[in-house]
């Protein structure tokens, strides 16, 4: 949606297909302001949850300026990744009030229950399994954040609930 | 807010914390309940910021002419309707009786106002918070915001400005406690065509929220600190640098910026004067080094965010290579309440060496979760024991970890210090930016320590050795002690590396990164020797 020829973060947050338009959207909207290339990878991580290698060549272009450059800036920040995600993301917030609560049980009770490790990705493509540091619910801590829902005072019994839930309904 | 022709009013939190509790079902639900009672012209359900107690969220006040507030707990959509009809329609029925008592089944959702989490705080920069709704410009402007800016621009110079907030002693809340003036000064007085100013809300201290919670709760007095700051400084542009964890942040703060362009307080020519000034957000992609104000400005440029040497110091050459003045959001949120009240209002809280007020992260085992304002020198015991209530766990506090990495850990029989920047240098750690955390008797502080120290591995940008190799090298060792293998000379290996992370490191993370081992060894050495290998054979 575009409002007053800006793009408003919710909107952003809510898409989730690959959409090739969001490229040359996001492209043309921070093309001629400074320091847009962070921007525009939040924009293309947050739509599709990593960044493309084509996706990162294009960026490359458009910007001026070397791919290594744009690789420089993508494996730096923890916030993108480089590889297609599961269609869910599970984060275990591991933040210091978090870890004094209890997340190391989660982690691995969610490690137990999917079956894979940290930083891995379902067999089914289903859900990616990562951990975050501090999302700042340290007042309801341990918290864990599925796709863009946050749940707080979390318990190791309640993982297996929400992950039936999620993939019920989730997806 | 003016009550425009309300009774009765509902403030509802939409805060992060209390989003996750569910308020987005309950403040629906109040909505259903008003309309359902025919009650939308006398009562008005606001959402609001944050309301401090996140551990026991959704939480709603309700507001009701001449009679006492009751705030709620844990509410959920079913309490809300009760709440609707069995606490504010039946006040409203009986407007002739002067008492009411609530039922039974509501007051036992409802937490006495009167506790010492409240009594005891001075809200001033988390004022408003519970009362506006962050996403109404109009409400900032009822409460008498954006008067600071129209007067200093009618009747100020940005040197008047500085002038002012010299005088108050506002220093930054960010952790450092540089004052604020003198970091404007410096801006203000290199010669430049372009100028910058940043507001730093790239909070990435595990356990930190304030910042967050400020800009969700009220984005317009940060903006309005930033367009002062901009004015003092005489920079025409500013930049919101936020972390990207915190999207409602960003989103209300985007909001506040088309806003405030809308009535004139950002754009050409502000309010008739000749003061011009735009303001954008960048986002921070999740690196605890950006923080450092040489790589936030690298991240703000849309770069790796690796710190530089300094000087030159950013407020010589900056973004861009003009100078930029970067300060906290809560300092920020600081500056239109002085230029508004007055350099000696301020100073009545606080301190003469810190005046003015800091607002805490309250977590960990501690009873009362959430965030609180006090006045600067309240001692760590009112704090924790009076305020916070103790522990959740009811054993005894064992210590408090203050201001994360760069902070330390303060032990129990300190609690007396002064919440101030003096007081805190003498025990070697710092404010911080105000995360309190706080340890029960099952708390390992090894195992704490091992936590910070991969923190920092995970964090450290690479860029210097120190930091690099040293922080890894920490952590060996603390594996190794935490394993049973460690030796009485390990120990003296992570004294000897931490001491080689103080002096040689670039930037404030390699320089804290040996913070906790070296405060939580001072202070409980005994939990360290007791995981020796040689523990039988030595007494140490």
């Amino acid at each position: 949606m575009l409002f007053r020829g800006r793009f408003l973060y919710s909107t952003i947050m809510a898409a989730e297909t690959r959409d090739t338009g969001i490229l040359e959207t996001s492209i043309n909207r921070w093309k001629d302001k400074p320091g847009n290339l962070l921007m525009i990878l939040k924009e293309i991580q947050e739509a599709l949850g990593y960044i493309p290698r084509d996706y990162a060549l294009t960026i490359s272009e458009h910007t001026e300026q070397p791919l290594a450059r744009v690789y420089e800036a993508v494996t730096f920040y923890s916030y993108f990744d480089l590889e297609k995600p599961g269609k869910v993301r599970i984060a275990v917030c591991t933040g210091t009030t978090c870890f004094l609560n209890g997340a190391g049980h989660i982690l691995k009770e969610f490690q137990n229950q999917l079956n894979i490790r940290e930083g891995d990705t379902t067999g089914d493509g289903q859900f990616h399994l990562a951990t975050l540091r501090c999302i700042g619910c340290c007042g309801i801590a341990p918290a864990v954040m599925i796709g863009k829902k946050v749940y707080g005072h979390m318990t190791p019994s309640r993982v297996s609930t929400l992950i039936h839930e999620w993939r019920n309904n989730g997806l | 807010m003016a009550s425009n022709g309300y009774v009765c009013r509902v403030f509802c939190c939409t805060g992060t914390s209390c989003s996750s509790s569910g308020c987005g079902e309950v403040y629906t639900a109040l909505n259903e309940a008003v309309q359902a009672h025919n009650l939308q012209s006398t009562v008005a359900v606001v959402p609001t910021g944050c309301m401090g107690l996140c551990s026991r969220g959704p939480l709603i006040k309700v507001e009701i002419e001449n009679r006492p507030p009751v705030l709620y707990q844990h509410v959920s959509p079913l309490i809300a309707r009760l709440i609707v009809v069995e606490h504010i329609m039946t006040v409203l029925r009986e407007t002739g009786k002067s008492t009411f008592t609530l039922p039974e089944f509501l007051s036992s959702c409802s937490v006495a106002l009167d506790m010492p989490f409240f009594t005891l705080q001075k809200q001033v920069v988390l004022s408003d918070s519970d009362h506006i709704n962050p996403e109404k410009i109009e409400d900032y402007i009822g409460i008498g915001g954006y008067s600071a800016l129209e007067k200093a621009l009618a009747s100020l110079t940005g040197e008047d400005v500085i002038r002012i907030i010299r005088r108050s002693g506002l220093r930054g809340r960010g952790g450092g406690g540089f004052p604020t003036a003198l970091k404007w000064e410096s801006a203000g007085n290199t010669e430049s065509r372009e100028k910058y100013v940043i507001c730093n809300a790239d909070e990435g201290d595990p356990g930190a929220y304030m910042d967050r919670s400020i800009l969700e709760s009220n984005p317009h007095r940060v903006l309005e600190g930033l367009i002062l700051a901009g004015f003092a400084v005489g920079a025409a542009s500013g930049f919101f640098h936020i972390r990207a964890e915190y999207p409602l942040a960003a989103q209300r703060v985007e909001q506040a910026i088309l806003q405030a362009h809308e009535k004139g307080f950002l754009g050409k020519s502000i309010l008739g004067s000749d003061f011009s000034f735009t303001c954008d957000i960048r986002v921070g992609a999740g690196a605890f080094v950006s923080g450092e104000e040489t790589a936030l400005i690298a991240s703000v440029e849309g770069r790796r965010g690796m710190p530089v040497n300094r000087p030159p110091f950013p407020s010589e050459r900056g973004l861009w290579g003009s100078p930029t003045c970067i300060n906290n959001v809560e300092t920020l949120a600081n500056v239109p309440l002085i230029l508004g009240k007055g350099e000696d209002w301020f100073q009545s809280f606080g301190n003469e060496e810190a005046p003015g007020t800091k607002v805490f992260a309250l977590s960990g085992k501690i009873k009362n979760r959430g965030l609180i304002e006090v006045p600067m020198g309240t001692p760590i015991r009112t704090i924790l024991e009076t305020m916070g209530d103790g522990t959740s766990s009811g054993k005894k506090i064992k210590a408090v970890q203050i201001g994360g990495l760069a902070g330390g850990l303060i032990p129990e029989n300190q609690f007396d210090l002064p919440m101030s920047y003096a007081s805190f240098q003498q025990t070697d750690s710092s404010i911080g930016s105000g995360g309190l955390i706080v340890l029960d008797e099952d708390d390992s502080v090894v195992e704490l320590t091992r936590f910070y120290t991969e923190f920092a591995v995970s964090e450290s940008c690479g860029k210097c050795a120190p930091c690099r190799i040293g922080t890894s090298q920490m952590l060996h060792y603390l594996d190794r002690i935490l394993e049973g293998e460690g030796t009485m000379e390990d120990i003296q290996q992570l004294k000897r590396i931490s001491q080689a992370l103080q002096q040689a490191s670039l930037c404030g993370l390699g320089r804290s990164a040996p913070n906790p081992f070296l405060s939580s060894y001072t202070y409980f050495h005994e939990e360290y020797t007791s995981l020796l290998k040689e523990r039988n054979l030595r007494d140490d």
